[in-house]
């Protein structure tokens, strides 16, 4: 309880949040990590994604793709991959995409699938083009469930992406980790709570996107 | 002028909707599609826009193949009004009715008044301009889909049930509307219906259809009435149930009262006013 205590104290010291290693650093290396890796999970799984939803085509191999790729354990990931790459960003930023494929692959081929088939339909019948189905009519439908897969994949990479400091790169892992090692409890636990209320902000904001998105689109029933 | 040559359609899970279907629909006249349940006439009509490709056969407009008709422009052409409206829900009555001529590169201020118009042609109060397909009653939108099948001015109008929803006042009204606009502007329509009546008040040319698609008479709302060519049609009439046979009964108050074979009352008939030979139903 102390020790808790002590951490939260730490955290209201401005002097935790300054400089090249401060807590301030730290979190918005963090956010890089995050937001890095999630775009490049999404510039692989969206086009993927919505290709599957849309044709039908693959979605087998997809789901099981996505079970396997989500069966992979996250640490041995990137011990394997910085076998290759050295230490660095490399390997945990090849962990984090594929730790973030399946969540936003399923989430784009279900959104893109979940938009019923006469709807669809109409929508070619009144004349609109592959592209113009996809874009104006399948995409917008499934929005919600597509931003839903966006949101599990940067809830996981952002607890994940401790995992960086673990081969040698920054973000919050590094206090976390350092922590750990020194045996100050305090700083391990101020790093972890920093961790624990960016991934409540960032699902508290995922959740408004999509109650807006869900709202926008209350004429769907 | 379309025209169906020998088409055939079986969809790939083996059902056979139909066999061997020729037709001519004249330019500028209405072609009714009649029949039951299952016959075939929502696939037919979805040929003349290529969302369904016949097996075998030709449809061809204007002496076009339509097998070698690009499928997007052809649709963009036609207007196609669908069985359960087929609306976006996404998108508010407006915009639905705005879609084809949006697709056609309209302005949105063009094509918005245009659908302002087209939402009074068909009974539909302004104030259901900004609300969501979801918001509607069924009859309701089925008119927001009439709208839309006539948004782009199209030459070919394909209507499959288009009134089956709306109730007979406004159902009424809305063949009558349909009528004015055909013989205004002189649509080719084809129209699906399962509703004899509907098919006499619209049809130029009926097409009584049995099960595949079979042609079981073709021919004007007279000829159908004078003469069903067999039992089916006959059936599909209601000649053996007695509601085509029609009879005067004198009423008490003056003039005479109209029953069907089964004594059912089904109007009243006037004396002719001064001057007039009309007869009047
Ligand atoms: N996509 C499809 N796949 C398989 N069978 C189909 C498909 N569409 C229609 N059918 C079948 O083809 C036959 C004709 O269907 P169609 O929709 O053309 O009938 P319809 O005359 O329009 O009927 P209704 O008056 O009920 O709308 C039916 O037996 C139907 O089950
Ligand atoms: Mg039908």
């Amino acid at each position: 309880m102390n020790q808790l205590i002590e951490a939260v104290e730490l955290l209201l010291t401005p002097e935790t949040w300054t400089g090249a290693t401060g807590m301030g650093a730290r979190l918005l290396q963090h956010l890089q990590y995050t937001g890095l890796a999630v775009a490049l999970a999404a510039l692989i799984a969206l086009p993927i994604g919505l290709a599957v939803g849309h044709s039908g085509v693959g979605r087998g191999p997809a789901v099981m793709i996505t079970g396997v790729v989500r069966a992979l354990p996250t640490l041995g990931l990137i011990t394997l991959v910085a076998l290759f790459a050295g230490l660095g960003l490399t390997a945990p930023m090849v962990a984090l995409v594929i730790l973030a494929v399946p969540s936003i692959l399923a989430g784009a081929y279900s959104g893109v699938g979940s938009v019923d088939a006469p709807v669809v339909d109409a929508a070619s019948a009144q004349g609109m083009s592959t592209w113009q189905v996809l874009w104006k009519v399948e995409v917008p439908l499934g929005l919600p469930i597509i931003i839903g897969g966006l949101r599990l994949a940067v809830l996981q990479v952002v607890a994940t992406a401790t995992l960086a400091a673990y081969v040698g790169s920054g973000g919050l892992g590094a206090p976390l980790f350092l922590g750990l090692r020194t045996y100050d409890y305090p700083l391990l636990l101020a790093a972890s709570l920093v961790v624990i209320v960016l991934a409540i902000t960032l699902e508290v904001v995922f959740a408004l996107v999509q109650r807006v998105l869900r709202r926008a689109l209350r004429g769907t029933s | 002028m379309i025209e169906f040559r020998h088409v055939a359609k079986t969809y790939p899970d083996g059902t056979t909707a139909v066999e061997d279907f020729s037709l001519t629909v004249p330019s500028h006249t209405a072609t009714v599609l009649l029949g039951s349940s299952g016959c075939g006439k929502t696939t037919l009509l979805r040929m003349v826009n290529r969302m369904v490709d016949p097996s075998s056969g030709q449809v061809l407009i204007d002496d076009e193949d339509l097998a070698s008709v690009p499928p997007v422009a052809l649709r963009r052409r036609i207007g196609y009004v669908m069985q359960n409206s087929g609306l976006l829900p996404h998108r508010r009555v407006i915009d639905n009715i705005a879609t084809v001529p949006r697709l056609n590169g309209v302005s949105k201020r063009e094509a918005h008044s245009r659908a302002h118009e087209l939402m009074e042609l068909v009974g539909l109060d302004a104030a259901l301009a900004s609300r969501y397909p979801g918001q509607l009653s069924g009859g309701q939108q089925q008119r927001v889909g009439v709208a839309r099948g006539l948004a782009s001015d199209p030459n070919i109008l394909l209507m499959d049930e288009p009134f089956g929803a709306v109730d007979p006042l406004v159902r009424m009204e809305l063949q009558r509307e349909l009528r004015r606009i055909q013989t205004e502007v002189e649509k080719t329509i084809m129209f699906v219906t399962h509703d004899i009546d509907e098919a006499l008040a619209l049809g130029d040319q009926i097409v009584v259809l049995k099960t595949g698609g079979e042609v079981a008479q073709v021919g004007t709302a007279q000829e159908i009435v004078e003469a069903p060519a067999d039992d089916f049609v006959a059936q599909f009439l209601g000649v053996d149930s007695g509601r085509r046979s029609l009879q005067t009964v004198p009423r008490p108050g003056g003039g005479h009262t109209v029953v069907d074979g089964g004594g059912r009352p089904v109007g009243v008939l006037e004396d002719p006013p001064e001057g007039s030979s009309e007869p009047r139903g």
